[in-house]
C-alpha cells in the first residue's frame, strides 16, 4: 500500500495586506486627531441639541466650575490681545506688574481665577504652582462684579476683530454665577454669546425634529 | 559579429568550480511592523477627541430703564417657568394669581409636553416663555430649559430675574 502524502502547509501568512490596513488607519487617525488641551479646570458641560461647532478663533473663554467659581481665559493664538487685556486691567486697577508676572498670563493655557487683590501674587506663580493653587474665582456678585472689567478690556483689545465669547459651565454650577456672567456681559453691551455644550440628538416627534426632517439633511435648523 | 552581447556576468559560462550565488528571498516578515502600526492606532484612538464641543448661542435682551421701550407681553400667552432646586420646575400660565392657585410644579421630563400644549393652544404671536431660574437652579437646568426652547421651536423666550413672591412660593411648595 502506498503511503498517503500529507502536504505540509506553511504556517506563515502574508502580512502585507494587514500592514496596509494598519497604516491606512494610522494615517487617518494622525490626520484627524486633535489633541485634548490639558484641562486644569475640570468642567463637565451640559448637553444641547445644537449642532454648530464651537468657534476656535479669537476666543475669549469664561469658565465656570462646579462650585460656581469663574475663570477668565484668552486663546493662546492671540498673544497680543492677551497682553493688552492684562495691561488694560492692571492700569485700570492701579496694579503694577513686572515683566515676569505678565509672562504668567502670556503662558500657554493660562487663566485668571482670582480677584484683583490677589492678581499680582497669582501671576507670580509658576505653571506647576498654579496647578495646585486653590483659586477663588473672579468675583461676579452684583455688588462686586470684577468680570465686567475683564470683559471690557477684552472687548477693547479685540476691536476690529470678531471676538468669540464662549461660556463654559459645569453642570453643577449654580445659577447666580451664570447670572453674574450675564450681567457682566450686559454691562459691556455684549448681548450675544455662545455656551459650550456637548452634542445630543434631537428627541423624535418634537417640532425641531420635524423641521429637520423636512429641511435638507446637511443643513439642520437648530441655530435659527 | 554585429550582435550585442546581452548576457550578464562577463559572457562566459561559469565553470564547474565557481559557486552559484544563493538567491535570497525578498520577503520580509511584516509582523513587527503590523504590531507597531496597531500600537500607534490605539494610541491615536485614545488621544483623539472625536466629538467636537458644540456651541449654543444665546441672545440677551437689552436692559431698558424706560417702561415704554420694553416689550409688552400679553399675559394670557405667557408661560412662566421657575427653575427650583433638585430639578423641579414650577410654572404658571398667564399672570400669577394672588392666592397662588395656578402655581404648579412639574419636572424636566414633563415640561416638554407642557410647552407643546401651551404652544398649540395659544396664538403664535402671543406665545412667550418666561424663564426664571432661582438661585438654587444649576447651570445644567438653565441650559436644559434653553435647549427645550430650541427643541420646541419657541420663538420668543426670555431669561428673567425672579420675583420675591415667586421665590417664596417655590420655597413653600418645596417643603
Amino acid at each position: 500500500m502506498p503511503k498517503v502524502k500529507v502536504p505540509r502547509k506553511s504556517t506563515t501568512i502574508d502580512m502585507t495586506a494587514m500592514c496596509d490596513v494598519a497604516f491606512l488607519l494610522l494615517s487617518f487617525f494622525i490626520l484627524t486627531t486633535k489633541f485634548k488641551a490639558p484641562d486644569v479646570l475640570a468642567v463637565t458641560t451640559p448637553k444641547s441639541v445644537s449642532t454648530k461647532a464651537a468657534e476656535q478663533k479669537n476666543v475669549v473663554l469664561i469658565t465656570m466650575d462646579k462650585e460656581g467659581k469663574v475663570y477668565f481665559q484668552v486663546a493662546d493664538e492671540n498673544p497680543d490681545e492677551k497682553a493688552e487685556i492684562l495691561d488694560a486691567v492692571a492700569q485700570a486697577k492701579g496694579i503694577t506688574l513686572t515683566a515676569q508676572e505678565k509672562a504668567g498670563f502670556a503662558r500657554g493655557g493660562a487663566f485668571i481665577g482670582v480677584p484683583f487683590s490677589k492678581l499680582k501674587s497669582y501671576l507670580a506663580l509658576t505653571a506647576d504652582q498654579v496647578k495646585n493653587y486653590k483659586a477663588d474665582g473672579i468675583p461676579v456678585d452684583s455688588s462686586n462684579n470684577e468680570l465686567i472689567t475683564w470683559i471690557g478690556a477684552a472687548n477693547t483689545a479685540f476691536t476690529g476683530k470678531k471676538m468669540n465669547l464662549l461660556v463654559k459651565g459645569d453642570n453643577d454650577a449654580k445659577y447666580p454665577s451664570f447670572k453674574g456672567i450675564i450681567d457682566a456681559l450686559k454691562k459691556n453691551e455684549i448681548f450675544k454669546f455662545a455656551m459650550i455644550t456637548d452634542p445630543e440628538g434631537v428627541p423624535a416627534g418634537t417640532d425641531l425634529w420635524k423641521t429637520n426632517q423636512n429641511a435638507p439633511a446637511n443643513k439642520p435648523a437648530t441655530d435659527d | 559579429m554585429a550582435e550585442m552581447d546581452t548576457s550578464s556576468g562577463g559572457g562566459h559560462k561559469k565553470g564547474p568550480g565557481v559557486k552559484k550565488g544563493k538567491k535570497l528571498s525578498t520577503r520580509v516578515d511584516l509582523t513587527p511592523m503590523v504590531d507597531l502600526g496597531f500600537l500607534l492606532i490605539t494610541f491615536f484612538i485614545f488621544t483623539t477627541t472625536m466629538s467636537q464641543p458644540t456651541a449654543m448661542k444665546l441672545f440677551l435682551p437689552k436692559d431698558t430703564e424706560k417702561p415704554e421701550d420694553q416689550n409688552k407681553v400679553k399675559a394670557s400667552g405667557a408661560l412662566t417657568l421657575i427653575l427650583a432646586k433638585d430639578n423641579t420646575i414650577f410654572y404658571y400660565e398667564g399672570e400669577l394669581l394672588p392666592d397662588g392657585s395656578n402655581f404648579k410644579s412639574t419636572g424636566f421630563k414633563e415640561v416638554r409636553d407642557l410647552i407643546i400644549n401651551k404652544k398649540r393652544t395659544t396664538a403664535p404671536d402671543d406665545f412667550v416663555v418666561v424663564i426664571k431660574p432661582t438661585p438654587d437652579a444649576t447651570y445644567k437646568n438653565t441650559v436644559d430649559i434653553l435647549d427645550e426652547m430650541t427643541i420646541n421651536e419657541v420663538k420668543r423666550y426670555a431669561l428673567v430675574d425672579i420675583f420675591d413672591v415667586e421665590l417664596q412660593l417655590a420655597a413653600k411648595s418645596l417643603q
